[in-house]
Formats: C-alpha cells, structure tokens, sequence
C-alpha cells in the first residue's frame, strides 16, 4: 500500500493503482467472522453498559418525503430525552434530517446534541456538482453541524474512482466547520471488495466518518460489510495515524443487533472506537428497543410498546 | 524348429530397471526349468541393492508420469498392448515353456493379457470420474475429491499366470500415474522379461515400470521397510508368514498394503478396487463468493 | 470505553452424570471388571465421574454381543431399516444437542461455543448423512451387492470424542457392521451419553457396544481375534504399532494419524480472512487437531506485517471457562498433554526460535496454555517436524510457490493443507502438487460428512466421510 504526501497532487492514475492494489475480501471468510462476533453473549453489567453506549451513538433520523417542522421538533425532543420516565437514559449523538428541515432540528436541540443534515443529492446523488455544493452549503448555513453526503455511485460502478475522490474534496471543503461523513451505499456496491475500495477513497478524500448507507435501498447495515469498513479504519490508523469513524445506518432494528455492531468495534478496531465521536447508528425504531431493554435490565421484568414514547 | 541345424543365439535375462537392463549387481543368476524340469535360462537373481536403484528410478519415473495427462497415459499403456501385439508369438511360447500349457491355452492367456492392457489405457481418462466427484457440502463451498497416485508400489506378481497375472498386477497401478517395481514369478519369470522388452520397445517414462526377478523373500523386506515406497501389492506372496512380516514391516511408514487374494480369478473382468487401493483421495475445499 | 464482557456461563444443570459408570454391553449398561478410574474436568481438575475399566473378559462379551448381534440382526437387516435407526439416533442428538454440548466441554475442556455450533451439530450430521446410504450402497460404486465385513473395533480420540465417535460409528452401521468402540480414557462421557441414545433409538442390542478403558483395552480389543476390521485415530506411534499387531491377519485397518499441516499465505491472499483462517488453524479446539495448520509458510514479501496483524488479533482470544460463551481457549485436555507442549516449546526456545504470547490471565487450577507464536521457525526445528497439538503456531517463510510446495510437502505427514490466494489459477496449482488429503483454499478447518477426510503419507490410510469413507467398510476392496 502506498502512502499519499497530498490529498490534491493525487493523479488518478495513482488512485486507480493504489485501489486495485488493496487486498481482496473473501466473502464467505468475511461472512463467517462477522457470523462468529455475533455469538458473543453480553449480558449483565456489561449489557447494560452496552445499551446505554449504542443510545449515545444513535443519529435519530427522519427522512421522508412526508417530514415537517413539528414532525422534526417532535423527533428533536425525543433526542434530548429518549426516555421520559427516565432522565439518566443518555441522550442520543444527533438527530438526522434533510437539510430543508434542519433549523426546526436546531430549534428544539440548541446546541446539546449534534444536527446532522444529508445533503449532495440524497438518496441517489444524481445531480450536478454545483446542486450537490448548494445543497451542502445551504444545511451548513441552516446550522448543521454534521453533514452525511452521498457518493455517486454510477461513477464508482463504472470506474470513474478519480470523480469520485474530487467530489468528496469538494463536499468536505463546501463543509467548512462541519464535520463530513460519506455515505457508500453498500446495498449498491454490491461486493465487499467494492466496500474496501469505497472505504479507502473515501478516508483518503478527507471523510471524517465513512457510513455504510442512505437507508433507502436493501440490503443496508450489514454485520459484514460494517466488518470490512471498521477494518479499512483500522488499517489507515496503522498507516496515518488519523481516527475515522463509522456509521452503520439502516436495517437495524433491534438492541441485540447493535450490541452486535459494538461487539464488531471491539474486537477490529479496539475500544478507542467505542464513542459517539467514532461510531454512530443510523436509526430510527432501535432506539425504542433500546430503552425497552434499558428498562428491563434496570427494572428486571421485560417492557411494553405503552412505555415507551412513539416520538 | 525350422533349420534345426542352425545354432541359436540364447538370451541372457536381465533385470528391467529404470528403463535398461542390468544384470544383478550381484552377479547372482538362478536356474529356471520348463515343467518337465529341463533347464530353461539362468536368470537374474535381483539383491537389495537392485531393489534399492529400482526405487530410485521408480520414483524418478513418478515425478514425470504422475505429471503426464489422463490421455498420455492412457496412449502409452495402449502403445504397450501395440508392442505386445507383434509378440504374440514370442509370448505364446514363453508361457507354453513357463506353465507347461498347451498353445491353445497359452494364446488364449496372450490374447486375455493384450486386451486386458487395452481395457486399463481406457481406464486412464475415465477412473477418476468414477472415484473422484463433488460433495455436496453444507454452507457456500465447492468441494471435490480426487483420485491421485500413492507414488512408488512395490509389487509381488502372481506364482501362476505368468502373463495375465502380471498384467493384471501392474496395469491398474499404472493406470493412475503410480510407478511399480514388480517381482516377477519366481519360477516363470520369462514372460515378465519378454514383457520388459515391451516396455523398453514403448513409450514408457524410463523408471516407470522396473521388473525384477528372483526370491521375494529376499528382496520384499527390503522394499517394505524403505520409507521411499508409498505402497504394497502383496498378491503373489505365497508364504504367510513373509506375508505378515511385509505387513509388519510396511508399519514403518504406514504404507498402504493390498493383501494376496485366496482365489484370484485372473480370467474374470477386474473392479476397479485394484485402481482405487493405490490412489489417494484428495479433496478440496473452495469458498463460493464474488 | 473498555467493553468487559461479564461471564456468560451456560448452565451445567442440563447434565445428569451418573458418579459411577458402566460398560455399554448387548444393549445395556453393565459393570466393568477391570479396576475403574476418574474422568476429570480438565478446567477446574474436580473429578466428574468414576469410569469403568474394561479388561480381557468385558472385551470377549462385547465382541461376543457384536458378533451375535451382527449374525442374527444387523446383516439380515434390510439397508432401508438399518438406515431408519440411523436416522433416530440423528434426530435423537438433535434434541439432546445442549446436553451433549455441555457433556464434552465438561470432559474434554473444549469451550462450549466449538462443542455447541461444530463438534455436536456436525455428529448428528454424520449419522444423518450415513443414514441415507444404507439402502443405496449398490450405486456406490463398489459392486452391485457390496458386504459388510462383521464386526469393527473402533478406537477414538479426546479432542474431538463425540464427533470421532459418529465419524465412526455412522458409516460402519449403514454399510451394515456392528462395532465394539472404545473412546479416550480422559474423555468417556459422551460416548456414555451417546449408549443412551442407542437405547432411546431401540437399537438392536449388541449392534453398538461402548467399551471404557485405557491403552491396553484398546490392545485387547485389536487383538481380538473375532474383529473384522480395525479404525483408529489417534498418534502416528500407537497407529504403526497396531499396523504391525495386525499383520499376517485378515484384519481390514484404517488409520487417521497425526498431521503437521502447512498453512500457505501468499502476498495476494485476501489478508484480514487469511489472518482468521491462521488464527482457526491453530487456535480452534485449542489446537487439539490432527489437521491443525500449525505450520504458518508467509510469503517472505508480506511476512513481517502480517505477524504484526496475527499478534493484534491473537490480543482478542479469550481464554477462560469453557462454559463461558465468550470463551475462545479452552483447556488443555491432561497434564500429560500440557507436559507435552510444555516440552516442545521449549525445544523452540533452544532452538533459536521468538517466542510470542498476548497477555492472558491463566486459571489457578486447571490444565492451559496461552496460544503462542514462534517466529523465525526453520524446516529443521522441532517445532517444525513434530506434532505439538496445542495452541502453538510455528511461522516460516518462503519465496515462491515452488519453495512453497517444497516446504508443505517436506514432511513425512500428509493429512491437511491451506492455501491463501486471490488468484485462481495459483489455488488449483497449489492445490494440485501440496501432498495432502484435505486442501483448504481460502478457509480452513472445514468438515462435512460428504466430504471424505483423511491423509496422504504417515498421516494414514483410508478416508472418513464421502462416498469413498463408505469403501473402509465393505468386502469389495480387498477381492481381485
């Protein structure tokens, strides 16, 4: 693997051959060690603790066509007290919304929880660059203070590596303070060594956080996929000794799956990982099964839908 | 004979290693008599140290014919039955002067070996989609397990049927890229002779097949304790108790061991068990992904 | 934020182990009349239970109920009904999978996730597999009306007891033999548990006869002059000497044997799943396996960095109570073994080898090892020549793929082999020329019943599983 001096003096020449020079994934061997991390049986203290950790990493996230200014201050109110029965139940890292609809996010949060707005075009990314940057600028304008962009997947499938490393510089420089997250889609990826290679690009491309998916195309989060890119992290820590993050968004629903993700950070990247400033769920439904857990491991009987706030 | 006044020039019979043949470096022969006990030839009495540079052409034999494709091998066994073909004639009488048969029974045994050669050349592109195939393994992985040589097989060919049997030892060892030094009959070794000027005559790997004649008792314990000889065909192993011993000795470096049959049939279509007992089944694992 | 994982215990109370315990005779559990021992939990060294020990006169009765049993039922038996109680005693190992999950790693020391998710499972699908074969053996290739040959001793392993008892019990059954099976002295229980289920399954009585005892059982059981046929695994030693015990008899013998597997890694090897398969290799049922890849050949280009990615994974092996579900290293089965590789590291020591471990906290009582590296290994240590079954890698290098196969194939075992690479046309080249019976390319430790295992070389002869497991069982074989 070669070191890059240079964000902006990389050729795209030397893109391409720094990728297809990344080592290949098995997808079976992949498959088979995320399937093995999943049997780690967290229980008790530790299980608590783990909760409490995913509820402060969840980006609570509304993204519909149908969205409003009260649905997102509802959202918003939830994200500062997840539960309302219980104060010591942390508040999340952030709510996610477009970007139309961040300063109604901002309204309800101040500035106690994070604001993260997609931006470039999401879902699909189909649009110019110039849309892309307006759409950027305009969240982080509207006071948000994270941004989680699209890469343009048709230019990855077809080769086009070098586009999509200069529009990753583009968005991060169009972020100013923000910090960037870049959304790779897996579920149109496809394979985990289009994974590795979306990964590296996008660290080398000035990404704060790497995130699997929008959320809008199955398959999203997978347990081997997010495998692939906690390893990508690690492997450029060992080379620049830069920290990047990982959101695992879409498709986890249950406490249990995300104990498994913080199982995951563990034990490929390390516990350096295991905060809100390097790992985030993408999540809309977890984290009420979240709090129904929370509530049983404290109250030590199991939980009911009536007990927990629908927003 | 035709011309019974004119004097013949009598063979000398040596032994067939790595492709020439040496006499005994132990310069030892022994008599062989028809079965009217009059003397036939003296023949080669092989030592250990033959049986030792039998091993060492053997196994330079394997390294290129365990190499050679299903098809090579199958045309160089049938280039074999081309070259025993043209001497039918030679054979007949060997056998006649070796068993006391009549010609009838002795061309019958001829004709039986021939074609039995030609039946394994056709085994050799074939055997391995009767004993190899894919498993279906349960989880995303393709598997298939192989056939492959065991390597170097030291043979006891039958006490009777000097041809047939000895055909029947050697051909399916070969057939699968196996190299064999085979102990002819001890007292009708001559068709085995006859056949290794077949094989010199063919286009036979030099080392692949090594004939050589004398006690079994003597040479076979040698062959089993060497640690580079992979396999034992112990058919024409009369004695029990050599037999239990070769067994024994065989321990040494677990080698692979085909007992003598009690009554072989030699005339009776063969299974394919005699291919099978020297192969190595080799299977392999590969994940299925993109 | 460090993430402790508390103790996730699986309860024992699913285990009934009787204090004293019997011989599995003609179908009913009788008392032994040799001098009983103790199996103990090698974990924590408390004795689990008194076993019986079987002398000359228990083995005469078991050879007895196997050979009435085998004259008058078994092989008058049509295959489809010998296939029927085959299947009963799948699907009985199947509803008592916990407790014999539970049962091994009690007695064998091996943590519960291996004995839960591989050796219990993949025992139940032998006898699934062989079930369905009794009735079809006319297609298997061996003749259209292969025998059976009577009665099998079976004598098996403590690192995989279960699992070694249904790779044997399960074909010699559906071809149509009865068997006198005799499993390790430290680790008889699941086997006993396994007598049950033949009771539970209505098996004819005699057709599966358990015999506990020590070395010289399985002597006496070999000797026997009313065995048919002879399947052991275990060492490479005991494996040659019953070769020999046999010789000059009409005894059928297969022998699975010892390993020292080479583990090829080249420079293009999809890197994190190769670092998984080395760490499988040899670190999975804490190395206590014939096929270990514990021999490491790393491409000499990538060497360096991928010891370094070994070492920070082996940092993530958890060693502890095998009942803990987190646990990933068990215990040593004996301390005779634990001497063993005790012994052999340090001969690594004294030979020039570097010797690695990650921190780990060792129990007070009870037989470990921390798993181990040793760099800078060459062909001519000991560490590199002798089976140490334990948790202990030996890392070489090489240059290039010939070097490699040289290396792999300069050993006299032959019975597994790994190849890590990207590139196709180098998997089936490797696989081609490495001299071993199992090849695993880009995985590791896989097993399956239909597919047939077994080893090339002084790793023994004949295969287990497959169609070609089902020939060490039938008369065909040995006919002209």
């Amino acid at each position: 693997m070669s070191s890059l001096e240079n964000q902006s003096a990389v050729s795209h020449k030397g893109l391409l051959a720094f990728l297809a020079g990344l080592p290949g994934v098995d997808q079976v061997g992949a498959e088979a060690r995320a399937a093995a991390l999943g049997t780690r049986s967290i229980k008790k203290e530790s299980k608590i603790r783990a909760i409490d950790t995913a509820i402060s990493m969840v980006d609570l996230t509304t993204l519909e066509g149908a969205d409003t200014p009260g649905k997102v201050k509802a959202m918003s109110s939830k994200a500062l007290h997840p539960d309302p029965t219980d104060p010591s139940t942390p508040s999340v890292a952030a709510v996610c919304v477009y970007g139309d609809l961040v300063y109604a996010a901002r309204e309800v949060v101040g500035d106690r929880i994070h604001v993260a707005a997609v931006a470039t075009a999401f879902p699909s990314g189909r649009a110019s660059l110039g849309v892309k940057l307006a759409d950027t600028k305009e969240a982080v304008a509207a006071g948000a203070d994270e941004i989680d962009m699209v890469i343009d997947r048709g230019a990855f499938l077809s080769g086009n590596y070098g586009k999509v490393f200069d529009e990753i510089i583009a968005v991060k420089e169009a972020c100013g303070p923000a910090h960037l997250k870049v959304i790779l889609e897996t579920g149109e990826l496809k394979t985990l060594d289009n994974v590795r290679k979306a990964s590296w690009l996008a660290m080398k491309a000035g990404a704060d956080f790497i995130k699997t998916s929008t959320g809008k195309v199955t398959p999203a989060a997978t347990l081997p996929v997010t495998l692939v890119m906690l390893e990508a992290v690690r492997d450029y820590y060992q080379e620049t000794n830069i920290r990047i993050g990982v959101k695992a968004a879409g498709g986890i629903k249950t406490s249990k799956d995300a104990i498994k993700y913080l199982v995951l950070v563990n034990e490929t990247v390390g516990d350096e990982w295991l905060t809100p400033d390097l790992f985030r769920f993408g999540a809309s439904t977890l984290l009420n099964d979240l709090l129904l857990q929370r509530q049983k491991m404290i109250t030590g009987h199991y939980s009911g839908p009536d007990y927990v706030t629908i927003d | 004979m035709i011309g019974s006044d004119r004097v013949e020039v009598r063979k000398t019979h040596k032994l067939f290693i790595g492709g020439a043949f040496p006499r005994s470096e132990s310069g030892r022969t022994y008599e062989v008599v028809n079965t009217r006990g009059e003397f036939l030839a003296n023949i080669a009495k092989a030592s250990k140290k033959d049986a030792r540079d039998a091993v060492i052409s053997a196994r330079t034999g394997f390294n290129s014919w365990s190499k050679a494709t299903a098809y090579n091998r199958g045309q160089v066994l049938y280039r074999i039955a081309e070259v025993m073909e043209g001497r039918k004639d030679q054979f007949i009488n060997d056998i006649q002067d070796a068993e006391g048969t009549s010609n009838k029974k002795a061309a019958a045994q001829t004709d039986q070996a021939i074609d039995r050669v030609v039946w394994y050349a056709g085994w050799a592109d074939k055997y391995s989609q009767v004993l190899g195939n894919t498993n279906p393994v349960s989880g995303p992985f393709f598997n298939f397990s192989i056939p492959e040589p065991t390597g170097v097989v030291a043979a006891v060919a039958p006490q009777d049927s000097s041809l047939l049997g000895l055909i029947s030892v050697i051909a399916p060892i070969l057939v699968s890229g196996n190299s064999v030094i085979v102990i002819a009959s001890t007292n009708s070794p001559i068709p085995a002779i006859t056949l290794s000027e077949c094989l010199a005559t063919s286009d036979v790997v030099a080392g692949n097949i090594n004939i050589l004649t004398g006690d079994p008792a003597e040479i076979m314990p040698s062959l089993a304790s060497h640690l580079d000889v992979n396999a034992l065909d112990l058919t024409g192993v009369t004695d029990p108790e050599l037999q239990a011993s070769l067994e024994v000795e065989a321990a040494g470096s677990v080698k692979r061991v085909r007992k003598a049959p009690s009554k072989p049939d030699w005339q009776a279509t063969p299974s394919l068990s005699r291919i099978r007992a020297f192969t190595e089944i080799k299977t392999v694992w590969h994940p299925m992904g993109v | 934020m460090s993430f402790e994982y508390a103790p996730a215990p699986e309860s024992s109370a699913i285990v009934n182990i009787k204090s004293s315990n019997g011989l599995f005779i003609n179908g009913e559990f009788t008392p032994g009349h040799g001098t009983p021992f103790k199996t103990i939990n090698p974990a924590t060294e408390e004795v689990l239970a008194e076993i019986a020990q079987a002398n000359q006169e228990d083995v005469d009765a078991a050879v007895r109920a196997a050979r009435r049993a085998y004259d008058k039922t078994w092989s008058q038996m049509a295959g489809r009904d010998r296939g029927k109680y085959l299947f009963r005693i799948a699907r009985l190992i199947q509803e008592r999978a916990r407790e014999f999950a539970v049962l091994e790693s009690m007695d064998n020391g091996k943590p519960i996730r291996e004995s839960r998710d591989v050796d219990v499972p993949i025992a139940a699908a032998h006898f699934f597999y062989h079930a369905g074969w009794a009735d079809k053996l006319e297609f298997a290739g061996y003749g259209n009306n292969p025998q059976s040959l009577g009665v099998a001793a079976q004598i098996i392993p403590w690192n995989f007891p279960l699992l070694m008892l249904a790779w044997k019990i399960a074909p010699a059954l559906a071809t149509g033999n009865t068997v006198v099976l005799k499993p390790a002295e430290t680790t008889p229980l699941t086997a006993l548990l396994f007598a049950e289920i033949c009771q539970q399954a209505e098996l004819p009585p005699g057709v599966v006869n358990i015999l506990t005892g020590d070395g010289d059982t399985g002597r006496m059981l070999v000797e026997h002059p009313d065995v048919n046929k002879i399947a052991f695994t275990g060492s490479t030693a005991v494996g040659q000497a019953i070769q020999r015990q046999i010789a000059g008899s009409n005894k059928r013998l297969t022998l699975e044997l010892g390993g020292k597997a080479a583990n090829i890694v080249f420079d293009d090897a999809p890197i994190d799943q190769a670092v998984e398969g080395i760490v499988n290799g040899i670190y999975f049922n804490q190395g206590h396996v014939c096929c270990a890849g514990s021999r490491l050949l790393l491409q000499e280009s990538i060497a360096e960095q991928t010891i370094e990615s070994l070492k920070r994974r082996l940092q993530t092996l958890r060693l502890g109570d095998p009942l803990d579900k987190n646990t990933d290293i068990g215990a040593i089965n004996s301390r005779e073994q634990l001497n063993r590789i005790i012994d052999l590291t340090k001969s690594g020591d004294e030979e020039g080898a570097q010797r690695w471990s990650p921190d780990c906290a060792i129990p007070e009582k009870g037989f470990w090892f921390a798993p181990t590296i040793f760099t800078n290994v060459t062909q001519a240590h000991r560490i590199a020549r002798e089976e140490i079954f334990g948790p202990v890698l030996s890392v070489l290098t090489f240059r290039t793929p010939d070097e490699a196969i040289e290396k792999a194939n300069n050993t006299p075992y032959g019975l597994s082999a790994g190849i890590w690479t990207e590139k196709g046309s180098r998997i089936l080249s490797m696989a081609n020329k490495v001299r071993a019976g199992v090849v695993w390319a880009n995985t590791f430790n896989r097993f399956d019943p239909a597919s047939p295992f077994g080893g090339f070389k002084e790793s023994g002869f004949g295969r287990e599983g497959g169609i070609q497991g089902l020939g060490a069982y039938l008369t065909s074989e040995e006919s002209s």
